[in-house]
């Protein structure tokens, strides 16, 4: 039974693309088959992202046009043999995408994989729409912000009538994933905590990604942070975040404050780097 | 600028964010819902009565107005004569308000 699982937040730079190839790696990990799907036609980065940039022959537009075969457009990871990446064409854009053609392409890969991992783009427009339509599962990803958790909301309001689970009249599972937290900056009143995002979206959370540079050194050498550094709290996260996309309970750790000196406090925490 | 905090905690700006948000999004919330509700609800009644009587689909108009106390429904569409001939004589447009 496969799983078509949309990434998506409504605004741009939470942290979409990141967390759909650090998810795909940790489940692919897990020996889950795994595809990940850019719907971001025009400016897709997946490729980039996940270090396939230079493979890239015929895309999503490709195949939804039936330009090319799905395995034709097809990219094999070369670090994860399970995990593969569909990108979407550069050069095209949104309304390249029909409703039919992403149905029969979704369906497809339903035959060959166990998750179906879709990155939606920025927006509530076509890609965005296209994205999360024929979805089972949906990661909301949001910082602790108040533009990202006022377009998370419109996102989840949408999730609740245009797709085709909820016109069908079937649960749609809507799930939070909250990324670049900063447990220190919460303790200390300057950014909302955990509590206060789960309060106002109210839907279930999946995992707590603290604000970390690892995550940016991944992006630069093309390597899912799961896989480029395993052990970094970032990977750690995304891993736990993937195994309760499994259905495993895995308990959460609310990311703590690290405890500061009086010195530290008193000239900022570069003074205790 | 740390020091500063130092003396100036107690101050903070994360509630304000919250506040801010649960104010905002309880208002579009109603907004957002009820757009989508009126589309709905003209798409159903629409086909409800094109299945017995043929009506003009631009003259047909789905107002929803949401107040403190109480909110209505207001549908108005207008029907030819020729649609109702053969019947009991009935007036060329019909409103219903309701809740």
């Amino acid at each position: 039974m496969s799983n078509v699982v949309v990434v998506t937040s409504g605004k741009g730079g939470v942290g979409k693309t990141t967390s759909s190839a650090s998810l795909g790696a940790s489940l692919a990990r897990a020996g889950q088959k795994v595809v990940v799907v850019d719907f971001d036609v025009g400016l897709r980065n997946l490729d980039l992202v996940m270090g396939a940039e230079r493979r890239v022959v015929f895309d999503l537009v490709n195949v939804v046009q039936g330009d090319a075969k799905l395995p034709q457009a097809l990219i094999r990871d070369k670090r994860l043999e399970t995990l593969h990446l569909l990108p979407a064409s550069q050069t095209r854009d949104k309304d390249a995408l029909t409703e039919v053609g992403v149905g029969k392409v979704i369906d497809e890969l339903r035959e060959s994989f166990d998750w179906i991992i879709c990155d939606s783009p920025a927006g509530i427009e076509k890609g965005a729409t296209m994205a999360m339509r024929f979805a089972d599962t949906a990661v909301v990803v949001t910082n602790p912000e108040v533009s990202s958790v006022r377009d998370s909301d419109r996102i989840i309001g949408m999730l609740d009538s245009k797709t085709c689970r909820a016109e069908r009249g079937e649960r749609l599972e809507k799930q939070l994933l909250l990324t670049r937290y900063d447990a220190a900056r919460a303790a200390r009143g300057e950014m909302m905590t955990v509590d206060d995002v789960l309060e106002i979206l109210a839907i279930p959370l999946l995992g707590i990604v603290s604000e970390s540079p690892d995550v940016l050194t991944a992006s630069n050498v093309g390597c899912p942070v799961t896989l480029h550094n395993p052990t970094s709290a970032a990977a750690r996260a995304y891993d736990d975040a993937a195994r309760r996309l499994m259905g495993e309970t895995v308990p959460l750790n609310t990311p703590q404050a690290q405890r500061q000196g009086f010195m530290s406090r008193l000239f900022g925490r570069k003074a205790a780097a | 600028m740390s020091i500063l905090n130092f003396f100036t905690r107690g101050r903070t700006s994360a509630p304000v964010a919250r506040e801010r948000l649960q104010v905002l999004l309880a208002h579009e919330r109603a907004l957002t819902g009820g757009a989508d509700l009126a589309a709905v609800l003209k798409q159903e009644i629409l086909e409800v009565i094109a299945r017995h009587i043929p009506i003009d689909r631009d003259r047909v108009m789905v107002k929803l107005d949401r107040g403190d106390q109480v909110s209505t429904l207001e549908i108005d569409i207008e029907m030819p004569d020729a649609a109702l001939a053969g019947g009991a004589p009935a007036p060329a447009r019909r409103r219903r308000a309701a809740r």
